[in-house]
């Protein structure tokens, strides 16, 4: 009888303590497997974002460690970080950060053209279909300052999936929405996770955080709750 | 890399005006170091060439570089016996056994060596005395180690054999005197030797002091004028690869010696004040090209501190620290070769624009016009100096951007 599978993601104990003192995120213990679609929730300087950074590989824990696809990231060098973030992550942030002297489409090919897995002619392929997917492939030409805000953010995903990441990071991508597109946005993140990728929200508004499959509820930098919304 | 390339043009690009200030900055310094340095290159090449054409390059005279020892000295070395008011032995001057010494020279490979004797004698022409250096020399032998063949305006330089007590005056003396070939001078060594000279011919060297107070006889000639039979006080000496000058002075002296003069200890004068204008030159462009490092390092940082999201969102994105260095390096070099690729067109253009220039004043040395190198070397040496001080302007800014932590960035963003 073979192991079970390693979870995607998995947090052990994580603690992240900042010099001065102040405890961002205390002692979290979670696993998320393949294909989950988590919303992390609490209150503002609850940890959320923290968490996010943590398990994304942005920033290091002071205690405890994080296992991606079952390997231990704790003795991994900044470059070898970087790589894992490239290959296997995608972020999204509040703001976009989509480099503005480029097109929606450049945007979505610079992970791709750092990576290099796939030649240019195949890469462009690829990037107008993750943005045709997205109702971007009119705009793929685009300057980010002549999208509107839904079609920036819409832009970045296609961006933070360009490689096609194991494990998509959202940190409250809806802050900067209104309604509409943020419900657009969910549905995207649904669609994400409904076709086997792990995706994992932070987000303060619980009635978007509903529909994910998995609540994580943190207070003061710890775990007060995980399990269905 | 081609990426990190496309990235660094496309935030170039967004501070346009910016980017173009630098770059004319850097232009400006890499346009005036070149015209500058080619300007006084030019002008010391030239000034060491005639000096090299006109002078011997190396020459033996008939001193010694230090007194030599007395007698009383030898005697009595470090004794308690101070003798004082000795005078030094009254010898004959010359170089002894000339004719030995040249043939030993001669048979040096790439040496080519003339005895001369020089002697002071006033030139007289009806009321005009005026006093002149004749270097009583061998034709044949002389037309080895000197320009004097090419720089006869009048006249050739054999003519010497074939007139009774014959002459060649430089012309600048030749003015002064008021004569022409044909003429006849009375020459009057200290001695007390008068001897009617003929005019056979006329130089210009291109030197002043040379053209207004030489002349040349033959070395016979000028033994009887001078009253010194049978002496040589002067081997002049010319060599195949001028810059082996001074390693054989040292040591042609120390086989024989005599003093022996290298052409740059001749001019060692003249070549400090080169050394000295060339520190300057390269510190007034130095200054332009370290002024314009500032702009580089200006627009890298202001780049750098605009750009502190997008380099967060490169560093969440998978780019490495050595990336983002790269690109804000990369940065900072396109500047730098922008720079030095125009200043290089500029720098062309203002020598040739330079070139253009007549004084329209003929100088002595037969020039109104700049004396101008055009060495791709210089352009070399101005494209890496601007190139090596962007990158070094760059690098600090480069660095701080590879250490911003994402963090940090995107929570203040946030």
């Amino acid at each position: 009888m073979s192991a079970p599978a390693p979870p995607l993601l998995a947090a052990e104990g994580v603690t992240r303590r900042l010099p001065e003192g102040v405890t961002l995120v205390s002692d979290v213990t979670l696993a998320v497997g393949r294909g989950e679609f988590v919303a992390v929730t609490g209150p503002s300087g609850s940890g959320k974002s923290s968490l996010l950074y943590l398990l994304g590989l942005l920033d290091r824990p002071s205690e405890g460690r994080i296992l991606l696809e079952g390997r231990d990231t704790a003795g991994l060098d900044g470059e070898a970080l970087a790589a894992l973030r490239l290959a296997r992550i995608g972020f999204v942030f509040q703001f976009h950060f989509l480099l503005p002297e480029f097109s929606a489409l450049d945007n979505v090919l610079v992970p791709m053209r750092r990576l290099g897995r796939l030649p240019l002619v195949e890469a462009r392929r690829r990037a107008l279909a993750l943005l045709e997917a997205l109702g971007m492939r009119e705009a793929a030409g685009k300057l980010p300052e002549q999208l509107s805000g839904g079609m920036r953010q819409r832009a970045a995903i296609a961006r933070a999936l360009a490689n096609d990441p194991a494990l998509l990071l959202a940190d409250e991508p809806t802050g900067n929405l209104d309604t509409r597109n943020a419900a657009a946005v969910f549905d995207i993140f649904a669609g994400l996770a409904a076709e086997g990728r792990t995706v994992i929200v932070v987000t303060h508004d619980l009635a978007l955080a509903g529909r994910a499959r998995r609540r994580v509820h943190l207070v003061d930098g710890r775990v007060v709750s995980d399990g269905p919304p | 890399m081609k990426l990190l390339l496309d990235l660094a043009r496309g935030m170039l690009a967004r501070r346009r005006r910016q980017t173009l200030v630098s770059v004319a900055g850097v232009a400006l310094g890499v346009a005036f170091f070149i015209a500058i340095a080619a300007l006084m290159r030019g002008f010391q090449g030239y000034f060491i060439s005639q000096i090299i054409d006109v002078a011997p390059h190396i020459t033996v005279k008939d001193e010694l570089r230090a007194p030599p020892r007395q007698a009383a000295e030898l005697a009595h070395p470090g004794g308690a016996v101070t003798v004082s008011g000795v005078k030094p032995r009254d010898r004959v001057r010359g170089i002894r056994a000339a004719g030995d010494k040249l043939a030993m020279l001669e048979a040096m490979p790439g040496v080519a060596a003339a005895p001369l004797l020089t002697g002071q004698a006033l030139l007289r022409y009806g009321a005009r005395d005026v006093s002149a250096t004749l270097l009583g020399i061998e034709p044949a032998r002389q037309a080895r180690v000197s320009n004097i063949g090419k720089d006869m305006i009048e006249g050739r330089l054999e003519d010497l054999r074939a007139t009774a007590n014959g002459v060649i005056l430089g012309a600048g003396l030749a003015q002064r005197l008021g004569v022409r070939v044909g003429d006849t001078v009375s020459a009057v060594s200290p001695a007390g030797t008068v001897l009617p000279m003929r005019v056979t011919g006329l130089f210009r060297t291109g030197l002043t002091a040379l053209d207004n107070a030489q002349g040349y006889t033959l070395l016979k000639v000028n033994q009887v004028l001078q009253n010194r039979p049978n002496v040589v006080n002067q081997i002049h000496i010319r060599l195949r690869d001028v810059t082996r000058a001074e390693p054989l002075a040292r040591q042609i002296e120390a086989r024989f010696g005599d003093r022996t003069e290298s052409w740059e200890e001749q001019n060692a004068n003249f070549l400090t004040v080169f050394v000295i204008q060339n520190a300057v030159m390269y510190s007034v462009t130095g200054a332009i090209l370290l002024v314009a490092a500032f702009g580089i390092y200006n627009i890298v940082s202001t780049v750098v501190f605009e750009k502190t999201r997008d380099i967060a969102i490169l560093k969440s994105l998978g780019f490495t620290e050595r990336d983002i260095q790269l690109l804000f390096l990369a940065q900072g070099l396109a500047v730098g070769l922008l720079g030095a690729a125009l200043g290089c067109a500029l720098g062309a253009l203002m020598i040739e624009g330079l070139a253009q220039i007549r004084f329209g004043v003929e100088t002595p040395a037969g020039q109104d016009r700049f004396m101008l190198v055009r060495d791709w070397r210089i352009y070399a040496a101005a494209s890496l100096f601007a190139v090596a001080a962007a990158g070094i302007a760059a690098v600090i800014p480069a660095r701080r951007a590879a250490r911003l932590d994402p963090v940090q960035v995107v929570r203040g963003a946030a």
